[in-house]
């Protein structure tokens, strides 16, 4: 066998493309992870729709799994792919936009068939000719036929043995970007072994089918070769958003010794989260299920006032479904967080694809003067460190603290250089544990932090009672008094705007202090804005990059960055809703806009060249 | 028993000044609770700084500040999702739900379903006057057929929610009726619903003097009413009733039906006999269901069985887990599952 041209890249975009049952999910994580393992960086985006089952062979059912990976850190999961996998005429049409003209494609001859392609609403017999892809690297083995000759003896049905087609596909993307096998043998051995050895047999040799096929038959040209990546040394792991979410709040709760409590509803794309935090009986995390959006805070508040870390987790609709209960917490100011996965909305919207546009329904979506810390993640990996800051915040300032995060981020996965707990600060909540003097006075706050005192039930001598009603300024008992309720009001805004103390000092993310062009942005397009103010510097471009994770309140030094660039374009998928918190919190500056709110992540490329119009 | 949990129902009055209207029936149900409390602490030697009251909103959700105790007063139908929380965080306490006709089978039904279907160890007291108080005068999902208030000028058209049906109709584990003149019968009650291992609904009878006055009075208005319209049930005791003990209940094919003691040959061994302790809750619903003037009201403990408590449960697994736990920090937690080293 004549040994194939390896050629040496900087990285590549693989998507993987199929019918919502063929498992893409499943491979691309085990194509992610791989690469992960071999030291490439790695950034992942999942992209599947509402329907669990849509009619097979649809447009409509078509999941895909793109990953980026290189001989870097990989902020993005790329704008458009170099190897398109599509299981089905549906998956190839789905994805022709996300293409450039030197993508390889690789079919499943199998499914390329007349029925398909009516299913997948195309007109003619010819799908390259119909779609414009002539002259694209196509790769069109019979995917399904070899997947099921590889199993014969087995004995596995036609439909077991059919379903191991993705490993195949899998195996061809291995040996196409020479990735070994051996972390998926590991995972198959992990899954089915145990359970189905014959299951477990049939998925490592469509595995393997699939890779010798690439090597036997030369379908392509060359094979490529990312080197690993150089990282920070230490051991690194894949983690997504919603379970890196999840683990801050468990090392929130070992830090601060309160136990963890979360109330919540299933919501896509939140869900996720209480899932990672259900299976953590063994750090004695306590999940409620609730039977609603409302109960699901309202369990948690509940276990906020009997000393939890109490969290909810929910998305867009949920949070407006939450907003009674919020400003709940804010008056008994109790500490709670509550995380927002945003998603397309309004109302059902998009549930499966993100948006920023939950904005403004997290800063001001309560009835009455109801502020709340607001904080945003920006990666994958730092949702962890920001659902810890958001706990720490809410425990040692006693006030409901809003996590955003967004569909992209957590979906999506990269490599994540595991930290010690060791270098995680504490965490100590003002927690009273005796009657200090004659009688407790609930609402008596710090004068510096203005947290009022934490006094959990079972506590002798502390008994007290809090509610919904206003509260006397200092014993906390109802209080109709005029003068006190404005007090009040002003008590518990002060107490958000002294978290800005707390917090970092702003910086400019990427790029010098001073130019032309400021690009801001917050949440979970920072990879993107990154990678597009990057490319213009490597052009030369005067343009610098600040990404906001601290919202509400905005951290200091917001002022002495902007006042130093001749123009400021605010990025963000929605309509512009941190442009005008911007422009009425620092009304001196001219902000431009750009926004995107097609449930789609922003592209690099969309973003330079709109970067370059302004300049 | 420690000398600690020695306490008086005065114990257990808060500072506050109680703000319900004269002649609520509100008052009686709060002597009720604080003697109940004193005799829970005093017999089974629980300390004052374990009571939690919860509440939701409307004028009984006011409880929490007028009993000396932790108290939380919640928002509008939410307070047994909020109590759900705060033993499930907590199963050290002693939680109790104070809440209304409107705060919990209206805005707040979902919430009473499901801590009942759950059976979260809690003890409710359900304020039934049948009317919205605070808001001044509105029908309930409790309102009488027919009613005429502020919101049905004309009467009401909606068939009315039976506590007790929808308690039990959701799998519920005890089930106790009150007046709230009763106030020793409420008192026993409360004490009952507190040592029952799972969610305990006691629904109080209440008089809202202001807005629906003697909505309760054809059956339960005095105690001669009392004697003849309403039956206590007791647990093992044939289901007779009336002021000369000359009235009772027996069993018709499907339904219950109301009998005179010989009449037609009526003898005490034809009468039924209550059995709240038995699993299958078909009698158990009858009687939650029973109105007068076709049956007596049942008042009592109409259903008690045992069955796992929803919090216990949690931290149950939660030991189990963590017996034979792989996992015991986050650095472990962290480190699990696939990892490579740069």
């Amino acid at each position: 066998m004549e040994t194939q041209k390896i050629t040496e890249i900087a990285d590549v975009v693989v998507r993987f493309s199929g019918d919502s049952g063929d498992g893409m999910q499943l491979v691309g994580t085990l194509f992610s992870d791989a690469a992960a393992v071999g030291g490439n960086g790695i950034s992942t985006f999942p992209d599947f729709p509402s329907e669990i089952r849509a009619p097979q062979g649809t447009v409509a059912g078509v999941s895909g799994f793109q990953v980026h990976l290189g001989a870097a850190k990989m902020t993005t999961p790329g704008d458009t792919c170099d190897t398109l996998v599509a299981m089905n005429p549906a998956a190839l049409r789905a994805n022709t936009r996300g293409l450039r003209p030197d993508s390889t494609i690789i079919l499943d001859d199998d499914a390329f068939t007349p029925k398909e392609f009516r299913k997948a609403g195309l007109v003619s017999d010819d799908p390259i000719a119909e779609l414009g892809l002539e002259g694209y690297n196509i790769v069109a083995p019979k995917i399904t036929s070899l997947t099921r000759e590889a199993l014969e003896g087995l004995g596995l049905d036609v439909k077991s043995a059919t379903k191991c087609k993705n490993m195949f596909a899998l195996g061809l993307c291995f040996y196409l970007y020479n990735k070994p096998l051996e972390h998926t043998f590991e995972y198959i051995e992990r899954k089915f072994a145990k359970k189905n050895p014959a299951i477990a047999e049939a998925n490592v040799r469509a595995l393997k089918a699939g890779f010798n096929y690439g090597a036997n038959t030369h379908s392509f040209a060359n094979t490529y070769n990312i080197k690993p990546a150089a990282l920070p040394e230490g051991t690194y792991r894949m983690i997504n958003g919603n379970q890196a979410t999840a683990w801050g709040f468990i090392a929130a709760s070992e830090k601060s010794g309160r136990p963890l409590f979360c109330g919540s509803y299933p919501i896509t794309p939140a869900t996720v989260i209480l899932e990672e935090l259900a299976k953590r009986r063994d750090l004695g995390v306590v999940t409620v299920q609730a039977e609603d959006e409302i109960a699901g805070i309202c369990t948690s508040i509940g276990a906020s006032f009997a000393g939890s870390l109490a969290v909810t987790t929910t998305s867009g609709p949920g949070l407006s479904l939450k907003s009674e209960a919020m400003g709940l917490a804010v008056m008994t100011e109790l500490p709670l967080v509550v995380v927002d996965v945003q998603r397309g909305g309004p109302s059902t919207g998009l549930p499966t694809k993100t948006e920023q546009s939950d904005l403004l329904q997290a800063l001001y979506g309560r009835n009455g003067e109801a502020p709340m810390v607001v904080i945003a993640a920006s990666t994958p990996s730092d949702c962890f460190h920001y659902a810890f800051w958001a706990a720490k915040i809410a425990l040692e300032r006693m006030t409901p603290v809003l996590l955003l995060t967004d569909g992209f981020i957590a979906n999506g996965s990269e490599p994540w250089c595991i930290p010690s707990m060791a270098d995680y600060p504490a965490i100590k909540p003002p927690i009273i544990r005796e009657l200090q003097g004659s009688q407790y006075f609930c609402y008596d706050r710090d004068p510096e932090a203005g947290a009022r005192t934490w006094a959990i039930p079972g506590t002798p001598g502390l008994e007290h009672r809090i509610g919904g009603l206003e509260k006397d300024k200092r014993i906390g008992c109802v209080s109709h008094d005029p003068t006190n309720h404005h007090t009040m009001t002003e008590l518990r805004a002060a107490k958000i705007a002294r978290v800005a103390s707390f917090i970092p000092t702003q910086e400019i993310t990427t790029g010098d202090p001073e130019g032309d062009l400021l690009v801001v942005g917050w949440g979970g397009t920072r990879g993107h804005l990154q990678g597009a103010v990057e490319k213009l510097r490597a052009e030369g471009k005067r343009v610098s990059h600040c990404h906001f994770n601290w919202i509400n309140p905005l951290p200091h030094g917001v002022e002495q960055i902007f006042s130093r660039f001749r123009q400021i374009v605010v990025c963000e998928l929605n309509m512009g809703q941190f442009a005008g918190y911007l422009r009425m919190n620092f009304p001196q500056f001219a902000y431009l806009q750009y926004n995107k709110v097609q449930g789609l992540p922003f592209t690099i490329d969309e973003l330079a060249a709109h970067f370059n119009s302004l300049i | 028993m420690s000398h600690n949990c020695i306490y008086s129902a005065a114990d257990f009055k808060s500072d506050q000044e109680v703000k319900w209207c004269p002649g609520c029936g509100d008052h009686a149900v709060l002597g009720s609770l604080t003697a109940a409390l004193a005799r829970i602490s005093s017999e089974d030697c629980v300390p004052r700084e374990k009571f939690t009251v919860v509440s939701g909103i409307g004028c009984s959700s006011r409880f929490p500040y007028y009993v000396r105790s932790y108290g939380f007063h919640g928002i509008h139908g939410r307070a047994a999702a909020i109590a759900t929380g705060v033993k499930t965080a907590n199963p050290d306490l002693s939680v109790w739900v104070a809440t209304g006709d409107g705060d919990s089978l209206a805005i707040g039904g979902n919430h009473f379903i499901h801590a009942v279907r759950r059976n979260v160890d809690m003890t409710m007291m359900l304020f039934n006057n049948e009317i919205y108080g605070l808001t001044k005068g509105q029908y309930s999902p409790t309102t009488k057929l027919g009613k005429v208030t502020k919101t049905s000028p004309f009467g009401t058209i909606e068939k009315p929610f039976k506590p007790g049906e929808l308690a039990i109709g959701a799998g519920g584990t005890f089930f106790a009726r009150s007046v709230d003149a009763e106030v020793a019968l409420t008192t026993e009650m409360l004490v009952a619903g507190a040592r029952h291992k799972g969610m305990a609904v006691v629904e109080a009878l209440v008089n809202c003097v202001i807005f629906n006055d003697k909505t309760h009075a054809t059956y339960a208005g005095d105690k001669a009413t009392r004697a003849e319209n309403t039956i206590l049930l007791k647990h093992g005791e044939p289901m007779i009733f009336g002021a000369n003990r000359d009235k009772g209940l027996v069993l018709d094919g499907e339904q219950l039906r109301g009998v005179r003691l010989g009449d037609d040959g009526v003898a005490e061994s034809d009468i039924l006999v209550h059995d709240a302790h038995t699993a299958n809750p078909t009698i158990h619903f009858l009687l939650a269901g029973m109105s007068w003037p076709d049956y007596p009201v049942a008042l009592g403990i109409i259903r008690q069985v045992e069955a796992p408590a929803y919090d216990a449960e949690v931290h149950r697994q939660v030991e189990e887990q963590q017996a034979t736990a792989k996992i015991s920090n986050v650095d472990d937690l962290l480190g699990s599952g696939a990892t490579w080293k740069v």
